[in-house]
């Protein structure tokens, strides 16, 4: 029998009710007494120096309040990057600045140039068309690879280069690692690009800033994923607005996806603008300019090779890649690539030696930073490639190769510098098997078979890193901020209470997930829990949801500050009951003494805890209100087995996803539900990733992909229905509630898996393809079908300017 | 500025608006009724449905002023009489057919349009017919599940939800 609450349990979740009518309150709903709009005027070219802006004509344009450009914020901070990575000579990395109007030259498509705030949107927009803005537009740097040679064009003239850092992780195992190349009996090599992708929550960004001239405080209304981290960032580092005076928050939200964690010009100028306008100011991205200023994702070019000795084994792992930053640092960015990439490089296999290089570099596209699974997509995804090919190469069973090199025993160190808790890679493999039915795979070929289609099997593992930390460690690896989590725990006179977190919910169903925790902890009912999160002026200070580390970090400091509440209790039920607080015991919200029959509820101690008459106020204060802030000591590691079944049409190369399966082991599981439902929606943007979406630009810097008739969004037919599978559980040995994290596996484990389903079709097919760089479009697979050459349009031109095109079935010019 | 009337949800409504004025501006900025949502603006994303006579209509591919004297419905008209969710709206819930909710007014309102055309579709009619909404949520998944047993047939034998 399911559970119907507490742990383990799926009760319906409590926040689709106000969804399900039309009651959520958004950013957007929100609209503020006096409130005037903002619209951007953004640069239309990639590259170029502002001569000039004329103004004249559009201010006085019917409702326009005021015009700012970047010379209103010449002496105002710029927007700060939260992570410093050091280069593999152990300098920082190359940081420029990154102002909230453009300021002497435009960098990137999108890239703001005015702000016009009048009475309504469409006075705004009207006033906007008529500035005339005077660019000397620049060559644009695209290719990453031209971008760091000698002598090309820069996109900041301020700094050296156009190579933010050039990081070598681990720099003392490199020269150990070129020795087992020497020595290997096989070597693979892949070259792959991860496409550029956008998140595209479906609800576009909003702020609207406002300033209290009777108090000067401000409040700055935003779709964000860590209202906390926006506070500090934009108060501390752009505006210069105490933490005390401004308020962040983020009501309902319509998915992040990571997109949403980073701090942003709009939300800065908007805060800035409320005060020099005296009124609220608004603004509501359009999906145009969401794809021209949401941060964008992955866009890596990388260069793998795996070392095999003649049993198989793998020796040693090399890999070099080039990771686009875009323009400016977005918050997070410099990290993705780095310490949420090169640890992940074991993934699942007990490799000795592993070396991991990459290239940071400017290019004059929109900022790239993390989207969901950051860096550990990437990571996956060149290594479950790699090892594909060396299967084939080597004549092995895939599955096989990887189970003779699985990690098996725990904890175990890896080469890159973490340590996995727990695991057990064979049983999520097992089970994969099982759910999967590939016992079943052969008839299914060949039913294909009889309809003229190519049927193919991918499969691959994964391994995750959640909840990074802790944030000592971090640190010293370069993180700006701490890595903790927080919640307040606030039990009212009458039993019920609010949970204040840090961690924000933004599709991922906190409000009933969380209560589920500490109702089982208590013994109460969850409906008596409230969640209360995304306002700086009532929850602690947090850090926010990204990472999946909401539950094993969020998750633990609800689990702390609720036991210091039940610490609390019992002294007082102890003292009301004339006994010792050892021998207090709570269950079913019953304090109970050992060994007798007194008992006291839990809504009597509460109520003595604020109306103390019978009260041991000697020893203990009234009230009963917690707080914890809980820094874990490690990472934890959720990991998996995925599988996909594709059907290729031969005659046009379009890909069917027919079926797909996820094993995952997250370790303990709060509420199954949402855990299946966090998966289906990770795996639906790995297809995406794999089959769909490309954020292109021209050699011009021109962005092609801009709006959802060029980007290709996943739609309901896309998808087949998944089998998800959380029953492989090792629980995480170091927090708590013992949870993994479930939230990114999805999309970081899925797209390896369909680009090895179709490699695996076309090659049963008789075609010598190894690999197809993603998306896989028709007109990609297929060209690679017939030997001939695809417009690759929206792939990263460096993927086409190295001399090796080993293992690329793509190539030349597009 | 012109005048223009519509029944909302069964209520006589008029207010002030441009030329350029769009349905969901109207319904969002002069109604308040905010649960019709904007996700694009290139009529793709469906997260706007809502029913003017009877069809589902992107609002936001629509100008108020054409919706002059019809009859509208919105999300927040779907509910049953008594406020408690109607045969569609429990089965998101039941389903987890939603996660962020930004999408789900939409995609109610679809599935409502779909459900009184095709009161049984197949798994592929739903797909198919979701083409003009987008979630970047759920995978579909459970939406899809939702919709069909919202349509009263037995969704028990497919996967998790
Ligand atoms: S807002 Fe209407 S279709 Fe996107
Ligand atoms: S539930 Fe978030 S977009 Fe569909």
């Amino acid at each position: 029998m399911p559970k119907d609450h507490g742990i383990g349990a799926s009760p319906k979740r409590r926040e689709d009710i106000r969804f399900l009518t039309g009651d959520g309150r958004y950013t957007d709903d929100i609209n503020l007494a006096g409130q005037a709009y903002v619209h951007f005027l953004r640069s239309d070219v990639a590259h170029g120096r502002i001569r000039s802006i004329d103004m004249a004509a559009a201010a006085g344009m019917p409702g326009v309040v005021r015009i700012f450009t970047g010379e209103d914020f010449a002496d105002i901070g710029g927007l700060p990057c939260g992570w410093c990575v050091t280069d593999r000579h152990g300098n920082p990395m190359q940081e420029p600045k990154h102002p909230v109007l453009a300021h002497g030259k435009v960098r990137h498509v999108g890239d703001p140039i005015c702000a016009v705030v009048a009475e309504t949107l469409s006075q705004a927009r009207d006033a906007a068309e008529a500035i005339v803005v005077d660019i000397e537009e620049l060559p644009a740097v695209i290719d990453m690879k031209k971008a760091v040679q000698d002598g090309a064009i820069k996109v900041h003239d301020d700094l050296a280069s156009n190579l933010c850092y050039d990081w070598g992780f681990i720099e003392d195992n490199k020269a150990a690692v070129d020795e087992a190349f020497k020595a290997a009996h096989h070597v693979t090599t892949l070259e792959l690009v991860n496409n550029r992708l956008i998140a595209n929550p479906m609800e576009p960004r909003v702020a609207v800033g406002q300033w209290e001239k009777g108090t000067g405080d401000y409040t700055l209304y935003t779709t964000s994923q860590n209202p906390h981290v926006i506070r500090l960032l934009m108060g501390a580092f752009v505006l210069g607005i105490p933490e005390h005076k401004l308020r962040v928050v983020s009501p309902d939200v319509g998915g992040g996806f990571g997109t949403k964690i980073f701090h942003y010009a709009e939300e800065a100028f908007c805060t800035f603008a409320a005060k020099a306008c005296r009124r609220p100011v608004k603004w509501t991205s359009s999906r145009s300019e969401a794809f021209m200023s949401d941060a964008h994702g992955r866009d890596h070019v990388s260069k793998i090779e795996l070392a095999m000795d003649a049993e198989g084994m793998f020796t040693a792992l090399r890999t070099d890649t080039y990771a686009n930053m875009g323009a400016y640092l977005s918050t997070f960015a410099p990290s993705v690539p780095t310490w949420l990439h090169g640890i992940l490089m074991a993934g699942n296999y007990k490799t000795p030696l592993i070396y991991v290089n990459v290239k940071a570099v400017f290019t004059n596209t929109v900022p790239v930073d993390a989207y969901r699974g950051a860096g550990r997509p990437e990571a996956t995804y060149q290594l479950e490639r790699v090892i594909d090919k060396a299967a084939r190469e080597t004549g092995r069973d895939p599955i096989a190769l990887r189970r003779q090199n699985f990690i098996t025993e725990f904890p175990y160190a890896t080469p890159v510098a973490v340590e996995y808790d727990t695991g057990d890679y064979h049983a999520t493999m097992d089970k994969l098997i099982e759910i999967a039915d590939l016992a079943g795979f052969d008839a299914r070929l060949a039913e294909s078979k009889t309809r003229g289609k190519l049927r193919g099997l991918g499969v691959n593992c994964y391994i995750e890193a959640c909840g990074i930390a802790p944030s000592n460690l971090v640190g010293q690896l370069g993180a700006r901020a701490g890595l903790y989590e927080s919640a307040t725990v606030r039990v009212n006179a009458t039993g019920g209470l609010v949970v204040m977190t840090g961690s924000h919910s933004h599709g991922q169903g906190h409000e009933t997930a969380f209560p589920q925790v500490v109702a089982d902890m208590i013994g109460i009912p969850e409906d008596m829990i409230e969640i209360v999160h995304g306002d700086t002026a009532n929850a602690p200070m947090g850090m926010g949801t990204y990472g999946s580390r909401s539950l094993a970090v969020g998750g633990s400091a609800m689990v702390r500050a609720t036991e210091k509440i039940i610490a609390k209790a019992k002294k007082i039920a102890a003292h009301i009951m004339e006994a010792s607080d050892q021998d207090i015991e709570l269950k079913d919200g019953k304090f109970t003494v050992a060994g007798t029959d007194k008992s006291l509820a839990w809504g009597d101690v509460t109520l003595a805890a604020y109306v103390p008459h019978n009260y041991p106020l000697k020893d203990l204060e009234p009230g009963l209100e917690e707080t914890a802030f809980y820094d874990p000591n490690n990472f934890t590691y959720p990991s998996g087995a995925y599988c996909c079944e594709v059907e290729v049409d031969p005659d046009t190369g379009k890909v069917t996803i027919e079926r797909f399966a996820a094993a995952d082991d997250f370790g303990n599981i709060i509420n199954p539900m949402i855990v299946d439902g966090q998966v289906h929606g990770g795996i639906a943007q790995g297809i995406g990733q794999a089959l769909l979406e490309a954020c292109a630009y021209d050699e011009n810097g021109q962005l092609i992909s801009a709006s959802y008739m060029d980007y290709a969004m996943p739609r309901a037919d896309d998808m087949p229905m998944f089998t998800v599978d959380h029953s492989c559980q090792t629980p995480c040995t170091h927090n708590p509630l013992g949870v993994k994290g479930c939230g990114e596996a999805g999309a970081i484990g899925s797209p390896p898996a369909v680009v090895n389903a179709v490699c695996d079709a076309l090659q049963r097919a008789g075609k010598n393809v190894t690999h197809i760089d993603m998306p896989l479009s028709p007109a990609r697979v297929w060209a690679a079908m017939n030997d001939a050459t695809a417009n690759e349009g929206a792939a990263q031109p460096a993927a086409r300017s190295s001399g090796s095109a080993e293992g690329r079935s793509l190539g030349g010019q597009a | 500025m012109s005048k223009v009337s519509m029944r909302v949800n069964g209520r006589a409504t008029s207010g002030e608006i441009e030329g350029r004025t769009l349905l969901v501006e109207y319904l969002r900025d002069t109604l308040s009724l905010t649960g019709t949502h904007v996700g694009c603006d290139t009529s793709q994303c469906g997260a706007c449905v809502v029913h003017v006579d009877g069809q589902a209509i992107k609002a936001c591919t629509m100008f108020a002023a054409e919706a002059e004297g019809a009859e509208v419905t919105t999300i927040e008209g779907m509910a049953n009489a008594d406020g408690s969710l109607n045969t569609i709206q429990q089965a998101f819930q039941d389903h987890h057919g939603l996660q962020c909710g930004f999408c789900t007014p939409g995609m109610v309102m679809s599935a409502a349009a779909l459900l009184k055309d095709n009161p049984r579709p197949s798994e592929h009619e739903v797909r198919q017919y979701l083409e003009g909404n987008i979630c970047r949520c759920t995978g579909y998944h459970n939406i899809v599940k939702a919709i069909l047993a919202a349509s009263g047939q037995d969704v028990s034998a497919i996967a998790a939800e």
